[in-house]
Protein backbone atom coordinates (compact mmCIF):
# COMPACT_ATOMS: atom_id res chain seq x y z
CA UNK A 1 0.00 0.00 0.00
CA UNK A 2 1.24 3.44 -0.93
CA UNK A 3 1.64 6.13 1.69
CA UNK A 4 -0.79 8.99 1.13
CA UNK A 5 1.84 11.55 0.10
CA UNK A 6 3.73 9.15 -2.16
CA UNK A 7 3.92 11.62 -5.05
CA UNK A 8 5.75 14.27 -3.00
CA UNK A 9 9.22 12.98 -3.66
CA UNK A 10 11.03 15.55 -1.54
CA UNK A 11 8.91 14.88 1.53
CA UNK A 12 9.45 11.13 1.59
CA UNK A 13 11.94 9.51 3.89
CA UNK A 14 14.91 8.06 1.98
CA UNK A 15 16.34 4.79 3.21
CA UNK A 16 17.94 1.87 1.44
CA UNK A 17 16.49 -1.60 1.05
CA UNK A 18 19.75 -3.05 2.42
CA UNK A 19 19.10 -1.11 5.62
CA UNK A 20 15.61 -2.57 5.78
CA UNK A 21 17.15 -6.03 5.60
CA UNK A 22 19.75 -5.30 8.27
CA UNK A 23 17.17 -3.84 10.66
CA UNK A 24 14.67 -6.65 10.13
CA UNK A 25 17.34 -9.31 10.54
CA UNK A 26 18.40 -7.89 13.87
CA UNK A 27 14.81 -7.91 15.09
CA UNK A 28 14.19 -11.47 13.86
CA UNK A 29 17.37 -12.84 15.41
CA UNK A 30 16.18 -11.99 18.88
CA UNK A 31 13.40 -14.57 18.83
CA UNK A 32 14.74 -17.06 16.31
CA UNK A 33 17.97 -18.62 17.53
CA UNK A 34 18.36 -20.58 14.31
CA UNK A 35 19.04 -17.47 12.28
CA UNK A 36 22.74 -17.23 11.45
CA UNK A 37 24.73 -14.99 9.13
CA UNK A 38 27.56 -15.84 6.77
CA UNK A 39 29.59 -12.81 5.75
CA UNK A 40 32.33 -12.50 3.15
CA UNK A 41 34.16 -9.41 4.42
CA UNK A 42 31.32 -7.03 3.58
CA UNK A 43 29.49 -6.98 6.89
CA UNK A 44 29.23 -3.21 7.11
CA UNK A 45 28.18 -2.73 3.50
CA UNK A 46 25.59 -5.50 3.65
CA UNK A 47 24.25 -4.24 6.97
CA UNK A 48 24.88 -7.45 8.90
CA UNK A 49 27.58 -5.89 11.10
CA UNK A 50 25.22 -5.17 13.99
CA UNK A 51 24.00 -8.75 13.91
CA UNK A 52 27.62 -9.85 14.16
CA UNK A 53 28.27 -7.58 17.12
CA UNK A 54 25.15 -8.64 18.97
CA UNK A 55 25.26 -12.35 18.14
CA UNK A 56 28.93 -13.22 17.50
CA UNK A 57 28.27 -16.93 18.17
CA UNK A 58 25.85 -16.97 15.23
CA UNK A 59 27.99 -14.91 12.89
CA UNK A 60 30.41 -16.64 10.53
CA UNK A 61 33.00 -14.46 8.81
CA UNK A 62 34.74 -16.32 5.98
CA UNK A 63 36.73 -13.48 4.47
CA UNK A 64 36.78 -12.69 0.76
CA UNK A 65 35.61 -16.14 -0.30
CA UNK A 66 32.09 -16.19 -1.69
CA UNK A 67 32.15 -19.76 -2.99
CA UNK A 68 33.07 -20.99 0.45
CA UNK A 69 30.45 -18.70 2.01
CA UNK A 70 27.71 -20.33 -0.05
CA UNK A 71 28.94 -23.83 0.75
CA UNK A 72 29.17 -23.12 4.48
CA UNK A 73 25.67 -21.69 4.38
CA UNK A 74 24.48 -24.93 2.76
CA UNK A 75 26.14 -26.98 5.52
CA UNK A 76 24.58 -24.81 8.22
CA UNK A 77 21.15 -25.12 6.60
CA UNK A 78 21.45 -28.90 6.28
CA UNK A 79 22.09 -28.88 10.05
CA UNK A 80 18.87 -26.99 10.80
CA UNK A 81 20.11 -23.39 10.81
CA UNK A 82 18.60 -20.56 8.77
CA UNK A 83 21.67 -18.93 7.24
CA UNK A 84 21.57 -15.54 5.54
CA UNK A 85 24.60 -15.25 3.29
CA UNK A 86 25.18 -11.59 2.53
CA UNK A 87 27.33 -10.10 -0.21
CA UNK A 88 27.13 -8.06 -3.43
CA UNK A 89 25.27 -9.36 -6.47
CA UNK A 90 28.36 -9.53 -8.65
CA UNK A 91 29.98 -11.89 -6.13
CA UNK A 92 26.92 -13.75 -4.91
CA UNK A 93 25.37 -15.20 -7.07
CA UNK A 94 27.91 -13.85 -9.59
CA UNK A 95 30.94 -15.71 -8.36
CA UNK A 96 29.35 -18.63 -6.53
CA UNK A 97 26.59 -19.68 -8.89
CA UNK A 98 27.79 -23.29 -9.08
CA UNK A 99 27.71 -23.52 -5.28
CA UNK A 100 24.25 -21.93 -5.27
CA UNK A 101 23.10 -24.42 -7.88
CA UNK A 102 24.45 -27.68 -6.42
CA UNK A 103 25.16 -27.12 -2.71
CA UNK A 104 22.02 -25.07 -2.11
CA UNK A 105 19.25 -25.38 -4.72
CA UNK A 106 19.67 -29.05 -5.72
CA UNK A 107 19.77 -30.00 -2.02
CA UNK A 108 16.89 -27.62 -1.17
CA UNK A 109 19.09 -26.20 1.57
CA UNK A 110 17.25 -23.49 3.50
CA UNK A 111 19.69 -20.69 2.63
CA UNK A 112 18.74 -17.05 2.14
CA UNK A 113 21.06 -15.41 -0.38
CA UNK A 114 21.06 -11.65 0.12
CA UNK A 115 22.69 -9.32 -2.39
CA UNK A 116 22.68 -5.77 -1.13
CA UNK A 117 24.36 -4.17 -4.15
CA UNK A 118 22.58 -4.65 -7.45
CA UNK A 119 21.72 -2.67 -10.56
CA UNK A 120 23.18 0.44 -12.14
CA UNK A 121 22.20 2.21 -8.92
CA UNK A 122 25.27 0.73 -7.19
CA UNK A 123 26.63 3.94 -8.69
CA UNK A 124 30.15 5.25 -8.38
CA UNK A 125 31.85 1.85 -8.05
CA UNK A 126 31.12 1.35 -11.72
CA UNK A 127 30.31 -1.49 -14.05
CA UNK A 128 32.36 -4.23 -12.37
CA UNK A 129 30.22 -3.85 -9.25
CA UNK A 130 26.84 -3.26 -10.87
CA UNK A 131 25.03 -6.62 -10.90
CA UNK A 132 22.76 -6.51 -13.94
CA UNK A 133 22.52 -10.26 -14.44
CA UNK A 134 21.59 -11.65 -11.04
CA UNK A 135 17.86 -12.09 -11.68
CA UNK A 136 18.69 -14.04 -14.83
CA UNK A 137 21.18 -16.19 -12.93
CA UNK A 138 18.82 -17.02 -10.10
CA UNK A 139 15.42 -17.44 -11.68
CA UNK A 140 16.61 -20.35 -13.83
CA UNK A 141 17.43 -22.40 -10.73
CA UNK A 142 14.82 -24.94 -9.57
CA UNK A 143 13.69 -24.69 -5.91
CA UNK A 144 14.87 -21.06 -5.69
CA UNK A 145 12.48 -18.19 -4.93
CA UNK A 146 13.54 -14.76 -6.27
CA UNK A 147 12.43 -11.52 -4.63
CA UNK A 148 13.35 -7.87 -5.30
CA UNK A 149 11.55 -5.49 -2.91
CA UNK A 150 10.82 -1.88 -3.80
CA UNK A 151 11.64 0.09 -0.67
CA UNK A 152 12.75 -0.05 2.95
CA UNK A 153 9.38 -0.95 4.43
CA UNK A 154 8.68 -3.68 1.94
CA UNK A 155 12.14 -5.13 2.56
CA UNK A 156 11.42 -5.39 6.27
CA UNK A 157 8.25 -7.37 5.49
CA UNK A 158 10.04 -9.53 2.91
CA UNK A 159 12.90 -10.35 5.28
CA UNK A 160 10.44 -11.56 7.90
CA UNK A 161 8.55 -13.63 5.32
CA UNK A 162 11.60 -15.38 3.88
CA UNK A 163 12.93 -16.27 7.32
CA UNK A 164 9.73 -18.28 7.82
CA UNK A 165 9.71 -19.74 4.30
CA UNK A 166 11.32 -23.19 4.14
CA UNK A 167 13.66 -23.34 1.16
CA UNK A 168 16.26 -21.25 -0.62
CA UNK A 169 15.47 -17.63 -1.46
CA UNK A 170 17.41 -15.03 -3.42
CA UNK A 171 16.82 -11.52 -2.05
CA UNK A 172 17.82 -8.73 -4.43
CA UNK A 173 18.44 -5.46 -2.61
CA UNK A 174 19.93 -2.07 -3.38
CA UNK A 175 22.65 0.08 -1.93
CA UNK A 176 21.23 3.54 -2.54
CA UNK A 177 18.87 5.47 -0.30
CA UNK A 178 15.54 5.62 -2.09
CA UNK A 179 12.07 6.97 -1.31
CA UNK A 180 10.05 5.01 1.24
CA UNK A 181 6.64 5.07 -0.41
CA UNK A 182 4.94 1.95 0.96
CA UNK A 183 3.26 1.86 4.35
CA UNK A 184 4.88 0.38 7.41
CA UNK A 185 3.62 -3.13 8.16
CA UNK A 186 2.16 -3.63 4.70
CA UNK A 187 1.22 -7.26 4.21
CA UNK A 188 3.69 -9.14 2.06
CA UNK A 189 3.15 -12.64 0.76
CA UNK A 190 5.72 -14.48 -1.29
CA UNK A 191 4.40 -14.85 -4.83
CA UNK A 192 1.95 -11.99 -4.65
CA UNK A 193 2.14 -8.85 -6.78
CA UNK A 194 0.43 -5.70 -5.61
CA UNK A 195 -1.44 -3.08 -7.60
CA UNK A 196 -0.10 0.25 -6.35
CA UNK A 197 -2.10 2.46 -8.72
CA UNK A 198 -5.19 1.44 -10.63
CA UNK A 199 -5.67 2.41 -14.27
CA UNK A 200 -7.32 1.16 -17.45
CA UNK A 201 -5.03 2.41 -20.21
CA UNK A 202 -1.80 0.51 -19.73
CA UNK A 203 -0.14 -1.84 -17.24
CA UNK A 204 3.34 -1.17 -15.91
CA UNK A 205 5.00 -3.94 -13.90
CA UNK A 206 8.26 -3.30 -12.07
CA UNK A 207 10.42 -4.53 -9.21
CA UNK A 208 12.99 -2.86 -6.98
CA UNK A 209 13.42 0.82 -6.05
CA UNK A 210 13.33 1.89 -9.73
CA UNK A 211 9.55 1.39 -9.54
CA UNK A 212 9.37 4.82 -7.91
CA UNK A 213 10.31 6.34 -11.30
CA UNK A 214 7.24 4.59 -12.74
CA UNK A 215 5.04 6.04 -10.01
CA UNK A 216 6.32 9.53 -10.85
CA UNK A 217 5.65 8.89 -14.54
CA UNK A 218 2.11 7.72 -13.77
CA UNK A 219 1.54 10.79 -11.62
CA UNK A 220 2.61 13.07 -14.46
CA UNK A 221 0.50 11.23 -17.04
CA UNK A 222 -2.57 11.29 -14.78
CA UNK A 223 -2.64 15.03 -15.33
CA UNK A 224 -3.16 14.25 -19.05
CA UNK A 225 -5.91 11.74 -18.25
CA UNK A 226 -3.71 8.75 -19.01
CA UNK A 227 -4.37 6.11 -16.37
CA UNK A 228 -1.46 3.79 -15.76
CA UNK A 229 -1.93 0.68 -13.67
CA UNK A 230 1.25 0.23 -11.66
CA UNK A 231 1.96 -3.25 -10.33
CA UNK A 232 4.76 -3.87 -7.88
CA UNK A 233 6.03 -7.39 -8.57
CA UNK A 234 8.67 -8.13 -5.91
CA UNK A 235 8.43 -11.89 -6.37
CA UNK A 236 9.95 -12.60 -9.76
CA UNK A 237 9.73 -16.31 -9.12
CA UNK A 238 7.07 -17.59 -8.70
CA UNK A 239 5.12 -14.93 -10.60
CA UNK A 240 1.68 -13.83 -9.47
CA UNK A 241 -0.05 -14.94 -12.68
CA UNK A 242 -3.54 -14.10 -11.47
CA UNK A 243 -2.92 -10.44 -10.66
CA UNK A 244 -0.82 -9.92 -13.76
CA UNK A 245 -3.23 -11.61 -16.20
CA UNK A 246 -6.21 -9.78 -14.79
CA UNK A 247 -4.48 -6.46 -15.36
CA UNK A 248 -3.19 -7.07 -18.88
CA UNK A 249 -6.53 -8.53 -19.97
CA UNK A 250 -8.00 -5.18 -18.97
CA UNK A 251 -5.38 -2.84 -20.47
CA UNK A 252 -4.00 -4.99 -23.33
CA UNK A 253 -0.70 -3.13 -23.06
CA UNK A 254 2.33 -3.79 -20.87
CA UNK A 255 5.53 -2.04 -19.92
CA UNK A 256 8.03 -3.79 -17.68
CA UNK A 257 10.75 -1.97 -15.77
CA UNK A 258 13.81 -3.13 -13.83
CA UNK A 259 17.37 -2.06 -13.00
CA UNK A 260 18.79 -5.20 -14.64
CA UNK A 261 19.58 -6.46 -18.12
CA UNK A 262 16.54 -6.73 -20.35
CA UNK A 263 17.61 -10.29 -21.07
CA UNK A 264 16.62 -12.77 -18.42
CA UNK A 265 15.08 -10.44 -15.87
CA UNK A 266 11.56 -9.57 -14.73
CA UNK A 267 10.58 -8.45 -18.25
CA UNK A 268 11.73 -11.76 -19.67
CA UNK A 269 9.86 -13.69 -17.00
CA UNK A 270 6.67 -11.77 -17.78
CA UNK A 271 7.16 -12.18 -21.54
CA UNK A 272 7.59 -15.93 -21.10
CA UNK A 273 4.43 -16.19 -19.05
CA UNK A 274 2.27 -13.86 -21.14
CA UNK A 275 3.36 -15.19 -24.53
CA UNK A 276 1.87 -18.54 -23.49
CA UNK A 277 -1.24 -17.18 -21.77
CA UNK A 278 -2.29 -13.80 -23.07
CA UNK A 279 0.14 -12.07 -25.45
CA UNK A 280 -0.09 -8.28 -25.41
CA UNK A 281 1.90 -5.46 -26.96
CA UNK A 282 4.83 -4.85 -24.64
CA UNK A 283 7.97 -2.84 -24.06
CA UNK A 284 10.65 -4.30 -21.81
CA UNK A 285 12.58 -1.53 -20.07
CA UNK A 286 15.94 -2.47 -18.65
CA UNK A 287 19.62 -2.21 -19.43
CA UNK A 288 20.07 -2.95 -23.11
CA UNK A 289 22.90 -5.51 -23.40
CA UNK A 290 25.58 -3.19 -22.14
CA UNK A 291 27.70 -2.71 -19.03
CA UNK A 292 27.15 0.32 -16.82
CA UNK A 293 29.66 2.93 -15.64
CA UNK A 294 30.41 5.17 -12.67
CA UNK A 295 27.95 7.91 -11.77
CA UNK A 296 25.11 8.76 -9.43
CA UNK A 297 22.13 6.42 -9.47
CA UNK A 298 19.72 8.97 -10.94
CA UNK A 299 22.26 10.00 -13.58
CA UNK A 300 22.74 6.36 -14.55
CA UNK A 301 19.01 5.63 -14.70
CA UNK A 302 18.64 8.65 -16.91
CA UNK A 303 21.53 7.79 -19.22
CA UNK A 304 20.57 4.12 -19.56
CA UNK A 305 16.88 4.72 -20.15
CA UNK A 306 15.22 3.83 -16.85
CA UNK A 307 14.15 7.22 -15.46
CA UNK A 308 10.76 8.90 -15.40
CA UNK A 309 11.09 10.68 -18.73
CA UNK A 310 11.95 7.44 -20.55
CA UNK A 311 8.99 5.73 -18.93
CA UNK A 312 6.65 8.54 -19.97
CA UNK A 313 7.99 8.34 -23.54
CA UNK A 314 7.56 4.60 -23.70
CA UNK A 315 4.03 4.73 -22.34
CA UNK A 316 3.05 7.31 -24.95
CA UNK A 317 4.72 5.26 -27.65
CA UNK A 318 2.93 2.07 -26.69
CA UNK A 319 -0.46 3.78 -26.39
CA UNK A 320 -0.16 4.88 -30.02
CA UNK A 321 0.38 1.30 -31.23
CA UNK B 1 26.75 -53.73 13.80
CA UNK B 2 30.12 -52.37 14.86
CA UNK B 3 33.27 -54.43 14.67
CA UNK B 4 36.99 -53.99 15.09
CA UNK B 5 37.68 -57.40 13.62
CA UNK B 6 40.13 -56.88 10.76
CA UNK B 7 39.14 -60.04 8.93
CA UNK B 8 35.46 -59.17 9.16
CA UNK B 9 36.09 -55.64 7.84
CA UNK B 10 38.18 -57.03 4.99
CA UNK B 11 35.25 -59.22 4.02
CA UNK B 12 32.86 -56.26 4.10
CA UNK B 13 35.22 -54.19 1.95
CA UNK B 14 35.52 -57.07 -0.49
CA UNK B 15 31.74 -57.39 -0.70
CA UNK B 16 31.47 -53.63 -1.33
CA UNK B 17 34.00 -54.00 -4.15
CA UNK B 18 31.96 -56.77 -5.74
CA UNK B 19 28.86 -54.58 -5.47
CA UNK B 20 30.72 -51.71 -7.15
CA UNK B 21 31.81 -53.89 -10.09
CA UNK B 22 28.30 -55.27 -10.58
CA UNK B 23 26.68 -51.84 -10.29
CA UNK B 24 29.02 -50.26 -12.80
CA UNK B 25 28.64 -53.14 -15.23
CA UNK B 26 24.85 -52.83 -15.10
CA UNK B 27 25.03 -49.04 -15.38
CA UNK B 28 27.40 -49.14 -18.35
CA UNK B 29 29.21 -46.04 -17.10
CA UNK B 30 30.71 -44.66 -13.90
CA UNK B 31 33.94 -44.39 -11.94
CA UNK B 32 35.47 -47.67 -10.70
CA UNK B 33 39.06 -46.74 -9.74
CA UNK B 34 38.33 -44.27 -6.94
CA UNK B 35 35.35 -46.25 -5.69
CA UNK B 36 37.37 -49.48 -5.39
CA UNK B 37 40.31 -47.67 -3.82
CA UNK B 38 38.09 -46.22 -1.09
CA UNK B 39 36.22 -49.42 -0.18
CA UNK B 40 38.39 -50.13 2.88
CA UNK B 41 37.92 -46.63 4.26
CA UNK B 42 34.15 -46.83 3.77
CA UNK B 43 34.02 -50.25 5.42
CA UNK B 44 35.98 -49.07 8.47
CA UNK B 45 34.02 -45.81 8.73
CA UNK B 46 30.51 -47.26 8.50
CA UNK B 47 31.12 -50.58 10.26
CA UNK B 48 33.52 -49.52 12.99
CA UNK B 49 33.96 -45.78 13.50
CA UNK B 50 30.78 -43.83 12.86
CA UNK B 51 28.13 -43.21 15.43
CA UNK B 52 25.07 -43.60 13.23
CA UNK B 53 21.61 -45.15 13.08
CA UNK B 54 20.73 -46.47 9.60
CA UNK B 55 17.14 -47.09 10.70
CA UNK B 56 16.88 -43.43 11.69
CA UNK B 57 19.01 -41.58 9.13
CA UNK B 58 17.90 -38.11 10.25
CA UNK B 59 18.99 -38.66 13.85
CA UNK B 60 20.38 -35.21 14.79
CA UNK B 61 23.15 -36.77 16.87
CA UNK B 62 24.54 -38.84 14.01
CA UNK B 63 28.05 -38.40 12.71
CA UNK B 64 27.95 -36.93 9.20
CA UNK B 65 29.83 -38.14 6.15
CA UNK B 66 30.08 -35.58 3.36
CA UNK B 67 31.24 -37.14 0.10
CA UNK B 68 32.84 -34.25 -1.76
CA UNK B 69 34.22 -36.12 -4.77
CA UNK B 70 30.76 -37.35 -5.65
CA UNK B 71 31.78 -39.41 -8.68
CA UNK B 72 32.96 -42.27 -6.44
CA UNK B 73 29.39 -42.64 -5.13
CA UNK B 74 29.05 -46.34 -6.06
CA UNK B 75 31.20 -47.04 -2.98
CA UNK B 76 28.90 -44.83 -0.87
CA UNK B 77 25.74 -46.46 -2.21
CA UNK B 78 27.06 -50.00 -1.75
CA UNK B 79 28.24 -49.21 1.78
CA UNK B 80 24.95 -47.57 2.76
CA UNK B 81 23.00 -50.54 1.43
CA UNK B 82 25.27 -53.03 3.23
CA UNK B 83 24.90 -50.95 6.43
CA UNK B 84 21.11 -51.18 6.16
CA UNK B 85 20.09 -47.72 4.96
CA UNK B 86 18.11 -49.12 2.03
CA UNK B 87 17.54 -52.50 0.33
CA UNK B 88 20.43 -54.03 -1.59
CA UNK B 89 18.22 -54.57 -4.61
CA UNK B 90 18.28 -50.82 -5.24
CA UNK B 91 21.96 -51.04 -6.16
CA UNK B 92 20.92 -52.57 -9.49
CA UNK B 93 19.33 -49.29 -10.52
CA UNK B 94 22.46 -47.10 -10.45
CA UNK B 95 22.32 -44.42 -13.17
CA UNK B 96 19.03 -45.77 -14.56
CA UNK B 97 15.93 -43.69 -15.26
CA UNK B 98 13.64 -43.20 -12.21
CA UNK B 99 16.36 -44.45 -9.85
CA UNK B 100 17.23 -43.03 -6.44
CA UNK B 101 20.86 -43.86 -7.20
CA UNK B 102 21.87 -40.89 -9.31
CA UNK B 103 25.16 -40.80 -11.21
CA UNK B 104 26.30 -38.30 -8.60
CA UNK B 105 24.84 -38.22 -5.07
CA UNK B 106 21.69 -36.29 -4.23
CA UNK B 107 20.73 -35.88 -0.59
CA UNK B 108 17.00 -35.80 -1.25
CA UNK B 109 16.96 -39.16 -3.04
CA UNK B 110 18.56 -41.55 -0.58
CA UNK B 111 18.72 -41.93 3.20
CA UNK B 112 22.28 -41.53 4.47
CA UNK B 113 23.37 -39.19 1.68
CA UNK B 114 24.08 -35.90 3.44
CA UNK B 115 24.68 -33.51 0.52
CA UNK B 116 24.58 -33.22 -3.24
CA UNK B 117 27.94 -33.38 -4.96
CA UNK B 118 29.57 -33.86 -8.31
CA UNK B 119 31.03 -30.50 -9.27
CA UNK B 120 34.29 -30.70 -7.32
CA UNK B 121 35.51 -28.56 -4.45
CA UNK B 122 32.21 -27.99 -2.65
CA UNK B 123 32.22 -30.65 0.06
CA UNK B 124 34.62 -29.26 2.64
CA UNK B 125 32.73 -25.96 2.75
CA UNK B 126 29.53 -27.83 3.53
CA UNK B 127 31.32 -29.96 6.09
CA UNK B 128 32.68 -26.77 7.69
CA UNK B 129 29.12 -25.41 7.80
CA UNK B 130 27.96 -28.60 9.53
CA UNK B 131 30.87 -28.48 11.97
CA UNK B 132 30.09 -24.83 12.78
CA UNK B 133 26.45 -25.76 13.39
CA UNK B 134 27.66 -28.54 15.69
CA UNK B 135 29.74 -26.03 17.65
CA UNK B 136 26.81 -23.59 17.89
CA UNK B 137 24.63 -26.39 19.25
CA UNK B 138 27.41 -27.69 21.53
CA UNK B 139 26.79 -31.07 19.93
CA UNK B 140 29.04 -34.11 20.23
CA UNK B 141 28.75 -35.59 16.77
CA UNK B 142 31.64 -35.56 14.31
CA UNK B 143 31.83 -34.49 10.67
CA UNK B 144 33.84 -36.49 8.15
CA UNK B 145 34.49 -35.12 4.69
CA UNK B 146 35.84 -37.37 1.97
CA UNK B 147 37.77 -35.76 -0.84
CA UNK B 148 40.56 -36.68 -3.24
CA UNK B 149 43.98 -35.50 -4.31
CA UNK B 150 42.67 -34.35 -7.68
CA UNK B 151 39.95 -32.33 -5.99
CA UNK B 152 42.64 -30.22 -4.36
CA UNK B 153 42.98 -28.41 -7.71
CA UNK B 154 39.82 -26.51 -6.79
CA UNK B 155 40.32 -23.11 -5.13
CA UNK B 156 37.15 -23.26 -3.03
CA UNK B 157 38.55 -26.25 -1.16
CA UNK B 158 41.40 -24.14 0.20
CA UNK B 159 39.00 -21.39 1.22
CA UNK B 160 37.24 -23.98 3.35
CA UNK B 161 40.51 -25.35 4.75
CA UNK B 162 41.39 -21.82 5.89
CA UNK B 163 38.03 -21.38 7.57
CA UNK B 164 38.24 -24.68 9.48
CA UNK B 165 41.49 -23.47 11.00
CA UNK B 166 40.06 -20.08 11.91
CA UNK B 167 37.20 -21.67 13.84
CA UNK B 168 39.38 -24.47 15.29
CA UNK B 169 36.95 -27.11 14.08
CA UNK B 170 38.15 -30.12 16.03
CA UNK B 171 34.86 -31.84 15.16
CA UNK B 172 35.94 -32.10 11.52
CA UNK B 173 38.06 -34.79 9.87
CA UNK B 174 38.91 -34.62 6.19
CA UNK B 175 40.01 -37.83 4.51
CA UNK B 176 41.94 -37.39 1.28
CA UNK B 177 41.85 -40.25 -1.21
CA UNK B 178 45.44 -39.83 -2.34
CA UNK B 179 45.40 -42.19 -5.31
CA UNK B 180 47.64 -40.15 -7.62
CA UNK B 181 45.26 -40.18 -10.59
CA UNK B 182 42.59 -37.91 -11.98
CA UNK B 183 40.40 -38.06 -15.05
CA UNK B 184 42.96 -37.11 -17.70
CA UNK B 185 46.06 -38.72 -16.22
CA UNK B 186 48.38 -38.82 -13.23
CA UNK B 187 48.01 -35.90 -10.81
CA UNK B 188 51.77 -35.28 -10.98
CA UNK B 189 51.30 -34.46 -14.68
CA UNK B 190 47.92 -32.70 -14.60
CA UNK B 191 48.57 -30.53 -11.53
CA UNK B 192 51.28 -31.57 -9.08
CA UNK B 193 50.27 -31.05 -5.45
CA UNK B 194 53.83 -30.90 -4.12
CA UNK B 195 53.63 -31.67 -0.40
CA UNK B 196 50.01 -31.94 0.62
CA UNK B 197 51.15 -32.59 4.18
CA UNK B 198 53.10 -29.33 4.33
CA UNK B 199 50.23 -27.43 2.76
CA UNK B 200 47.79 -28.59 5.43
CA UNK B 201 50.35 -27.97 8.17
CA UNK B 202 50.81 -24.42 6.88
CA UNK B 203 47.03 -23.99 7.07
CA UNK B 204 47.11 -24.94 10.75
CA UNK B 205 45.72 -28.47 10.52
CA UNK B 206 46.74 -31.69 12.23
CA UNK B 207 48.00 -34.13 9.58
CA UNK B 208 48.09 -37.93 9.60
CA UNK B 209 49.19 -40.12 6.74
CA UNK B 210 47.92 -43.64 6.45
CA UNK B 211 47.83 -46.60 4.09
CA UNK B 212 44.32 -46.16 2.75
CA UNK B 213 43.93 -49.84 2.00
CA UNK B 214 45.35 -51.02 5.32
CA UNK B 215 42.41 -51.83 7.58
CA UNK B 216 44.56 -52.15 10.68
CA UNK B 217 46.00 -48.65 10.20
CA UNK B 218 42.59 -47.20 9.34
CA UNK B 219 41.11 -48.62 12.54
CA UNK B 220 43.74 -46.72 14.48
CA UNK B 221 43.64 -43.41 12.63
CA UNK B 222 40.03 -42.78 11.49
CA UNK B 223 38.61 -42.44 15.05
CA UNK B 224 41.32 -39.98 16.15
CA UNK B 225 40.23 -36.72 17.74
CA UNK B 226 42.59 -33.74 17.93
CA UNK B 227 42.26 -30.21 19.24
CA UNK B 228 42.13 -28.81 15.70
CA UNK B 229 40.82 -29.93 12.31
CA UNK B 230 42.39 -33.20 11.23
CA UNK B 231 43.28 -34.28 7.72
CA UNK B 232 44.03 -37.92 7.03
CA UNK B 233 45.99 -38.32 3.84
CA UNK B 234 45.09 -41.85 2.79
CA UNK B 235 47.48 -43.35 0.27
CA UNK B 236 45.26 -45.64 -1.74
CA UNK B 237 45.62 -47.77 -4.81
CA UNK B 238 43.06 -46.80 -7.41
CA UNK B 239 41.19 -49.91 -8.57
CA UNK B 240 42.39 -51.78 -5.45
CA UNK B 241 41.42 -55.45 -5.49
CA UNK B 242 41.04 -55.76 -9.26
CA UNK B 243 44.52 -56.30 -10.69
CA UNK B 244 43.87 -55.04 -14.20
CA UNK B 245 42.44 -51.77 -12.85
CA UNK B 246 45.04 -51.05 -10.18
CA UNK B 247 47.02 -47.82 -10.63
CA UNK B 248 45.54 -47.26 -14.10
CA UNK B 249 44.18 -43.73 -14.52
CA UNK B 250 42.30 -45.03 -17.57
CA UNK B 251 39.89 -46.68 -15.09
CA UNK B 252 38.99 -43.38 -13.44
CA UNK B 253 35.79 -43.06 -15.45
CA UNK B 254 35.10 -46.21 -17.42
CA UNK B 255 32.80 -49.14 -16.62
CA UNK B 256 33.94 -52.75 -17.09
CA UNK B 257 32.44 -54.82 -19.92
CA UNK B 258 31.00 -58.31 -19.47
CA UNK B 259 34.31 -60.21 -19.63
CA UNK B 260 36.11 -57.67 -17.47
CA UNK B 261 33.29 -57.86 -14.92
CA UNK B 262 33.56 -61.66 -14.76
CA UNK B 263 37.33 -61.44 -14.36
CA UNK B 264 37.09 -58.78 -11.67
CA UNK B 265 34.44 -60.65 -9.66
CA UNK B 266 36.37 -63.93 -9.94
CA UNK B 267 39.48 -62.26 -8.58
CA UNK B 268 37.62 -60.59 -5.71
CA UNK B 269 35.93 -63.86 -4.73
CA UNK B 270 39.30 -65.61 -4.38
CA UNK B 271 40.29 -62.99 -1.82
CA UNK B 272 37.57 -63.71 0.72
Amino acid sequence: MLVSNWSQQNKLLKKSTRQGFGDALLALAKNNKNIVVVSADLAESTRVQKFGQKYPERFVEVGVAEQNAMGIAAGLALSGKIPFVASFGVFSPGRNWDQLRVSVCYSKANVKIVSTHTGLAVGEDGASHQALEDIALTRVLPNLTVIAPADYNETVAVTKAIAKHPGPVYLRLARQNSPVFTKINSIFKIGRAEILLRGNDITLIACGPVIYEALLAAHELAKKKIRVEIINCPTIKPLDKKTILRSVKKTKKLITLEDHQKAGGLGSALAEMLSQNYPVKSIIMGVNDTFGESGKPDQLWDKYGLSKKHIVDNIKKLLKK
Amino acid sequence: MKTKNVQKLKQIANQIRQDIIEMLYRAGSGHPAGALGMADIFAVLYFSVLSHTPERPDNPNRDRVVLSNGHICPVLYATLARAGYFPLVKLKTLRKINSDLQGHPHNLDLPGVETSSGPLGQGISQAVGMALAGKMDKAWHHIYCLTSDGEHNEGQLWEAVMTANKYKLNNLTVIVDYNRIQIDGFTKDIMPLASLRNKYLAFGWEVKEVGGNNIRELLRVLPLRKNKPLVIIAHTTPGQGVSFMEDKWQWHGQAPDKDQTAEALAELKTKI
